[in-house]
């Protein structure tokens, strides 16, 4: 269904030719309006709350000089916050993209097909048989998604990995771990196991530097694999024999775009849990809105961020005396969002 | 030439006839399991007796008010998640659709929270018409969103007009059982899926949605094989897309709405049991449907009987135990077997 979309954009070649790239100017435009999103409630997100400061205030203090009383609250509380939120969101938009378009299905994101699932076993794991605190829990998530990713990719490999046996494969698997989770939350004590709902919905309450700073080495060190790979996955979709025949190296290609996306949903979940529907609907809202039948992993990056930074603005400021996880505005967001883009789509067509 | 073909199709049927009886036979022996197996060891000989004479001994009590009554659920429920599932994968032509995608499991499970924590019901019995009324009303939902404008309910409108709003559903549900522990409490046995608790009575009232949710699925089967051409060919053969696609939806929500009312969310049957079938019968739904109509109540009934002497005195739902007897089965066939699209 995907072949004849393949390539879009109009070429741009620099020094006669030797260096040419493809842009889309509707999606370069998206983009840029994302990124300007993104940057104003970013402004929005740091400058309000309980302890309102002006934006040369907030430029102050993270220099240094800041008023009195306004570093712990910029630097200790609200940046970090502001950053999670953006970059676990690019990381779960990025993720989502590259594994619908590997699998060709808009239903292959890593929250459906099992990565996220491990994960969260790690982390209940965690939360109900040890009572472990929030470093703890983020490290079982990491362990599980990562152990679960691995004999997913072991199990599904056979003379090389198909994507489609791939995404069969992590369906039975989470199959079973989402089995264990629904055991350890109906064996576990009211308290813990409203603590592991809460972890499963996902949320960046109190989340810190030391969330952060791993975080962002992640995403510095995989997203320049996930860019520079990407431009192979129109090539892939034409299928394992066409792509051979135009030089690409499938089974490798396959493996590293695989291992980025799973990567990224892994160090995303362990940060903030596997928020719901980020890496499902990013994609698909990035599709629609910049028009092209596949969404770059710039765009479903820069979609995830604004997704997840705009349903934590919700959750922070519309219902703020309850601390409520960020995961429900995202769902309820993100599924109101899809649903009216849906039926403007359906009307026109 | 002719004959050949005719040779080797006429015995192609008669190995899937024959399939079909064999699993027939195995299902039978699941049942009488069922019936004879459970925390209470009751021997085979009397389990017999009582069975046909009930003669009011404490043995006769246990089997006729609570095994053949969760025997009798395994079946309906079975049979509706594995037919439901394949409806809704031959409808969306994709086979990783699972009838949770129409918004039924979300719609289920909103419509429960309300009734627990709006309504203050408790017990399971109470959730039953909560639960078949939020599943109807996500679906017309989905189908209503996913079918707006001139070309129709196409397959992947569907599935993302599903995920939205399930997507949107799980969220105000969290939203309440986060705010609300009471509700969560209550609200977490019910969503592993279990038979516990499930008596004779909540069988009769969701008997006929049961029944006419199966006749409907089968009378499908012609009209799915045509759609799986795709919609063009399809039109060509003179099938009508339109009117399958809304009968196949009433049907799936009927089944799965009536099995979720029945014995809470249980995905897997309706995903993977589907997808073993057609490895064995390949994609003719004349023959999928039949064959996981008698799968899926052999690995819903089974895994019931698994959960309640896996762990004596105490039971494993039967949620749990589903996923963990058909996913390594469904792995290994996957691994063994060509992948299949649809």
């Amino acid at each position: 269904m995907s072949v004849s979309t393949a390539v879009r954009g109009r070429p741009l070649r620099i020094g006669q030719g030797r260096l040419s790239i493809r842009l889309d100017i509707r999606a370069t435009v998206t983009c840029v309006v994302m990124l300007a999103t993104v940057v104003g409630l970013a402004v929005f997100s740091m400058t309000t709350g309980d302890y309102p400061l002006s934006a040369s205030e907030v430029v102050a203090t993270i220099l240094g000089a800041g008023p009195p009383g306004a570093e712990f609250i910029v630097l200790e509380l609200r940046l970090p916050r502001l950053l999670a939120a953006i970059l676990v969101g690019g990381a779960f938009g990025v993720s989502g993209a590259i594994m619908q378009r590997l699998t060709d299905n808009p239903l292959g994101s890593p929250d459906i097909i099992g990565f996220t699932m491990g994960a969260a076993t790690g982390a209940l794991s965690v939360i109900v048989l040890t009572g472990g605190g929030m470093l703890a829990v983020a490290g079982g998530a990491l362990a599980g998604g990562i152990v679960t990713s691995v004999l997913i990719y072991l199990l599904a490999f056979k003379q090389g990995v198909q994507g489609f046996r791939l995404v069969l494969i992590g369906i039975g698997m989470s199959a079973m771990l989402y089995a264990a989770n629904q055991f350890l939350i109906t064996h576990a004590s009211l308290r813990d196991a409203i603590a592991a709902a809460a972890w499963q919905v996902g949320g960046l309450n109190g989340r810190g530097w030391e969330h952060v700073e791993p975080l962002a080495w992640a995403m510095l060190a995989l997203l320049p694999f996930a860019v520079f790979f990407s431009h192979r996955l129109a090539i892939l979709q034409m299928g394992d024999d066409a792509a051979k025949a135009l030089g690409v190296r499938v089974e490798s290609t396959r493996f590293v775009l695989i291992m980025v996306s799973v990567a990224l949903a892994a160090i995303g979940t362990a940060v903030a849990g596997p928020i719901a529907f980020v890496a499902l609907a990013s994609p698909q809202i990035a599709r629609r809105v910049t028009g092209s039948p596949y969404p770059g992993p710039i765009s479903a990056g820069l979609m995830g961020a604004l997704l997840l930074l705009a349903s934590d603005l919700t959750v922070q400021h519309a219902i703020s005396d309850t601390q409520l996880p960020v995961g429900i505005a995202t769902g309820a967001i993100g599924g109101l969002y899809l649903a009216w883009l849906l039926a403007r789509e359906f009307r026109r067509r | 030439m002719v004959g050949v073909t005719n040779h080797t199709r006429s015995t192609f049927r008669a190995g899937q006839a024959l399939g079909l009886l064999v699993s027939l036979a195995a299902l039978a022996f699941v049942c009488a399991l069922g019936i004879w197996f459970g925390s209470k060891d009751i021997p085979f000989a009397s389990t017999w007796d009582v069975l046909w004479h009930n003669d009011g001994s404490r043995d006769a009590v246990i089997i006729h008010t609570v095994r053949i009554p969760r025997t009798l659920l395994g079946l309906l429920v079975g049979a509706a998640l594995a037919m439901a599932g394949a409806l809704m994968q031959a409808l969306t032509r994709n086979p990783l659709a699972e009838p949770g995608l129409l918004g039924v499991g979300a719609g289920g499970a909103a419509a429960v929270v309300a009734a627990i924590g709006f309504f203050g019901i408790s017990g399971v019995s109470g959730y039953v018409w909560f639960a078949f009324a939020g599943s109807g009303i996500a679906a017309v939902l989905v189908y209503m969103l996913g079918s707006s404008g001139r070309s129709g309910a196409t397959p992947d409108r569907l599935i993302m007009a599903g995920a939205a709003v399930s997507a949107v559903l799980y969220a105000l549900i969290y939203a309440v059982l986060l705010l609300d522990p009471i509700t969560f409490n209550e609200f977490r046995f019910w969503n592993v899926g279990s038979f516990t608790g499930r008596d004779m009575d909540i069988i009769p009232p969701l008997l006929p949605f049961f029944l006419i949710g199966i006749v409907l699925t089968l009378a499908l089967a012609r009209p799915l094989n045509a759609i799986a051409l795709g919609d063009q060919t399809a039109t060509a053969l003179g099938a009508h897309i339109g009117r399958t696609r809304v009968l196949g939806i009433i049907a799936v929500t009927l089944l799965c709405g009536a099995a979720t009312a029945a014995i809470g969310p249980v995905t897997f049957v309706g995903l993977a049991v589907p997808y073993m079938v057609r490895l064995i019968t390949g994609p003719d739904q004349r023959w999928v449907l039949p064959y996981s109509m008698i799968f899926g109540p052999i690995l819903l009934i089974g895994s019931d009987v698994l959960g309640r002497v896996i762990n004596e005195p105490q039971e494993l739902q039967v949620g749990i135990v589903t996923a963990f007897v058909g996913a390594p089965v469904f792995i290994w066939l996957c691994r063994r077997r060509r992948v299949t699209k649809l």
